[in-house]
């Protein structure tokens, strides 16, 4: 069974929402978006207060080309732009709309049928960039990079293959699990519309073996395509990077930074976002709802939403039969790469792939010890990186060793800290020498 | 027999001598000379490597020092750490005249003590302040304010900071402090700020770095700036501005009247080594002190209580719904379900969710 070569754990996979299928979430009183939801430059607001504004309608527009639009989810009226606190765990500027009613564009199709390519022979590569990009799709994984701006590879390389990455390798997370069993055509449409995108013929879906149901319905649907391979994979974190899927399905290993994922010649994109692209080349509708895994070992009922943006997390959780007495942290994202938010009220954004409650013993964390040197990090790292080094040089400031130890290749996936015998708070330092070192190469680059 | 000993004895006294020759004429040659007073310099100077006087250690302050002296004077070199004194010796070794530079001290602008400062959530991530400062907006409401890990603490030379443990803030020596200006750079949320004081060490501060409005600083902190303006209005030397609801003093401009400590109502400013004013708790008084900025003047005679007595702080909207349920003390926990590994992943290992932390478990919420 494929899987990538160096590192990995394997972390118990807790997916306790697998079997609940989607939910749709009810509507959110007021909803807020924070104008900062993807990698770039913060959206413009372009609405004011006291506008009426209808579902699908643009409120704030893309500020340069590594940003995105950001489109309403909701109709109403707008409350203010004042700021909210964001998953950042700052306060960010945000818009907030007051729901009223649910009208939407008309410009959209709502009907369930599905249309293929060949409904639509008439679509070009270029015409499938410029859809995506107004509908302000961004990466759905949970890094949010602009998807129009991995469409557009620098014109000196050659992409040779899409491969959809549905690994979902983070313990916990089934939206995509879900999404698959639910909407296996429209995803493979999808497909075939990002293939031609950026034309190529040859497309892979990546799945891990645990989703065995997923893997079986894709396959069935995907024998109607000729260039689309689904392609199994062996249940590894983390699996779902980047460079580690590349390596698992095609054998190929990505040079260190700057050098993208393209330069081998494969254009990664998560299932949903595959979702999305259907969604607004296909049926015109923009990004204004994504699938939100709602989890927790102490929740009374796990379950998936398709949930509008904008929506409190509080919301989804009371959908689960409320918030546990017993909550020690409430992480957004998976529990791997997540972060603890400060506050239940944190609104759905386009890369909250989930909300996972964490009870008190679960979140807590042991007194780091010494380091005992037995090199469990090294083992389990899929960069090849020494995270104990690197942890110690951060925390003595040894910032030019940092970056002669290749600091900026690490992913952040945390493997290292998880596997750590003596709980040493590992990736804290690294992310901090990592964010430091790309500061030092910035500020170098600019002199 | 001795005959082996003498040649021995030779050929190595020989190659000794030669050896000797080679590393003599080399050393004569190849001779770097030192200005004997850079030495001198160097043993005057505090020998802490601070970098607060711009090179990166005393050596290389003491070089510039002797290139100074040549050209005639020391006016732009100052020693923060050594202070006048150290420079004064180093004139007079140099023959020079050595210039009077004020002192400067490093002031730690945010009085979010755990009393003003309730803490709702808690943070147990690595302590360190830049760690914590990307993580999110620290244990309380306030954005801006000390995140009390003590980055400033380990990066003092001299032993002037010191983390107090009931406030949760640090604190600076002024005796010790020289602002050198090491502190600054490790602070992430750029609170300690180098200021210039008078003789005394002392001066007019605000000490308070939020920038939100007004109502949102104030639940964050009894004691943050609220941006009011009423100090700017008392002010007789135009030494006040306020900019981004937070008011700066310009420490050249102050003339140490001590009207605007007086007449802040949320007592966030301060002098500098004088006890702090006490924080008012009567709400009557501090409305009419908003509706009329004339009866600033009243107020200091009017109810206070004394600093140290704690403060009940009521809050009105929690930001986490959990925080009742935990306030509440009663807590089950659930027990862990150990993880089990399907049959097709025989090589992997069986972990437990109790056992090892998850990296993103940084933020635990509060008590």
């Amino acid at each position: 069974m494929k899987t990538f070569r160096i590192g990995g754990i394997h972390p118990a996979e807790n997916k306790l929402s697998a079997t609940s299928p989607i939910k749709v979430a009810e509507l959110p009183k007021i909803a807020v978006f924070p104008l900062a939801q993807h990698i770039g430059a913060p959206a413009k607001a372009i609405v004011q207060k006291g506008d009426k504004v209808k579902v699908g309608q643009m409120i704030a527009e893309a500020n340069g080309f590594v940003s995105a639009h950001i489109f309403s989810s909701v109709s109403g009226t707008v409350l203010k732009i004042d700021n909210a606190i964001d998953a950042s765990g700052y306060g960010k500027p945000a818009i907030y709309i007051t729901v009223e009613g649910d009208e939407w564009l008309e410009s959209i199709d709502r009907t369930p049928q599905l249309i293929t390519i060949k409904d639509k022979p008439e679509l070009t590569d270029k015409d499938i960039v410029e859809k995506v990009k107004n509908a302000g799709i961004v990466g759905m994984g949970g890094a949010c990079f602009p998807c129009h701006v991995k469409l557009s590879p620098p014109p000196e390389t050659k992409p040779e293959w899409v491969i959809i990455n549905a690994a979902e390798c983070e313990p916990y997370l089934t939206a995509d699990h879900r999404l698959m069993l639910e909407h296996a055509d429209e995803i493979l449409v999808g497909v075939t519309l990002l293939m031609k995108a950026v034309n190529v013929n040859k497309g892979y879906v990546a799945i891990e073996k645990n989703k065995a149901d997923a893997i079986k319905i894709m396959q069935e649907k995907a024998s109607a395509y000729d260039n689309i391979e689904i392609v199994t994979l062996k249940t590894k974190y983390p699996q779902g990077g980047e460079k580690q899927l590349i390596d698992a399905v095609v054998s190929r290993q990505v040079p260190a930074p700057p050098a993208l994922p393209v330069s081998v010649g494969a254009i990664i994109q998560n299932v949903g976002t595959a979702y999305a692209v259907y969604e607004a080349v296909m049926k015109n509708k923009p990004l204004i709802e994504r699938i939100v895994t709602v989890t927790g070992k102490s929740l009374k009922s796990p379950s998936n939403f398709l949930t509008r943006l904008g929506t409190p997390m509080s919301q989804l959780i009371d959908a689960c039969g409320g918030l546990p007495e017993d909550t020690g942290k409430i992480i957004g994202g998976g529990p791997m790469m997540g972060k603890a938010l400060l506050s239940t009220e944190i609104p759905i954004c386009k890369g909250s792939s989930g909300v996972l409650i964490m009870n008190e013993k679960e979140a807590s964390r042991t007194e780091p010890q010494n380091c005992i040197r037995c090199g469990k990090c090294v083992d389990a790292c899929p960069m090849g990186l020494e995270p104990y080094l690197l942890s110690d040089c951060s925390e003595l400031k040894l910032w030019e060793r940092v970056e002669k130890e290749d600091v900026t290749s690490c992913i952040e996936c945390g493997s290292c800290q998880y596997t750590c015998p003596a709980y040493r708070p590992l990736l804290d330092y690294i992310r901090l020498g990592k964010t430091t070192v790309m500061g030092i190469i910035r500020s170098r680059n600019t002199k | 027999m001795i005959e082996v000993i003498l040649i021995t004895v030779a050929v190595l006294g020989t190659i000794g001598l030669v050896a000797a020759l080679v590393l003599f004429i080399i050393a004569k040659l190849f001779t770097v000379k030192e200005d004997p007073r850079i030495a001198q310099v160097n043993e005057l100077l505090p020998g802490a490597n601070c970098g607060g006087c711009g090179f990166p250690g005393c050596s290389g302050m003491a070089v510039a020092c002797v290139k100074a002296a040549d050209e005639g004077s020391l006016e732009d070199l100052k020693c923060p750490a050594g202070g006048n004194e150290c420079m004064k010796q180093i004139a007079a070794l140099l023959g020079v005249e050595a210039k009077e530079h004020a002192a400067k001290v490093a002031v730690i602008r945010c009085n979010g003590t755990c009393e003003n400062r309730p803490h709702v959530i808690k943070y147990d991530g690595a302590l360190n302040c830049r760690i914590a400062h990307s993580t999110c907006q620290g244990e309380t409401l306030c954005q801006y304010g000390c995140l009390g890990c003590g980055d400033c603490v380990s990066a003092c030379s001299f032993g002037a900071i010191k983390m107090n443990t009931e406030t949760g803030l640090p604190e600076v020596d002024y005796d010790k402090c020289g602002g050198c200006g090491s502190c600054a750079k490790s602070c992430p949320r750029n609170i300690i700020e180098i200021r210039l004081v008078d003789k005394d060490k002392t001066g007019m501060v605000v000490e308070c770095v939020n920038k939100d409005k007004g109502a949102v600083a104030k639940k964050a902190c009894l004691t943050a700036c609220i941006g009011c303006g009423k100090c700017a209005q008392v002010c007789g030397s135009d030494a006040i501005t306020i900019e981004n609801n937070l008011a700066y003093i310009d420490a050249e401009k102050c003339t140490l009247c001590r009207a605007c400590e007086e007449a802040c109502p949320s007592a966030s400013i301060i002098m500098l080594g004088k006890p702090r004013k006490e924080i008012k708790k009567n709400n009557a008084t501090a409305k009419k002190a908003d509706s009329n900025t004339n009866t600033v003047k009243e107020i200091k005679t009017t109810n206070v209580r004394p600093y140290s007595s704690p403060i009940k702080i009521s809050f009105e909207a929690p930001l986490l719904p959990s925080q009742q349920y935990l306030l509440a003390g009663v807590v089950d926990l659930t027990p862990i379900a150990q993880a089990t590994v399907s049959d097709n992943q025989q090589n992997s290992k069986t972990h437990s969710y109790d056992a090892p932390l998850l990296p993103s478990q940084q933020i635990l919420l509060g008590k």
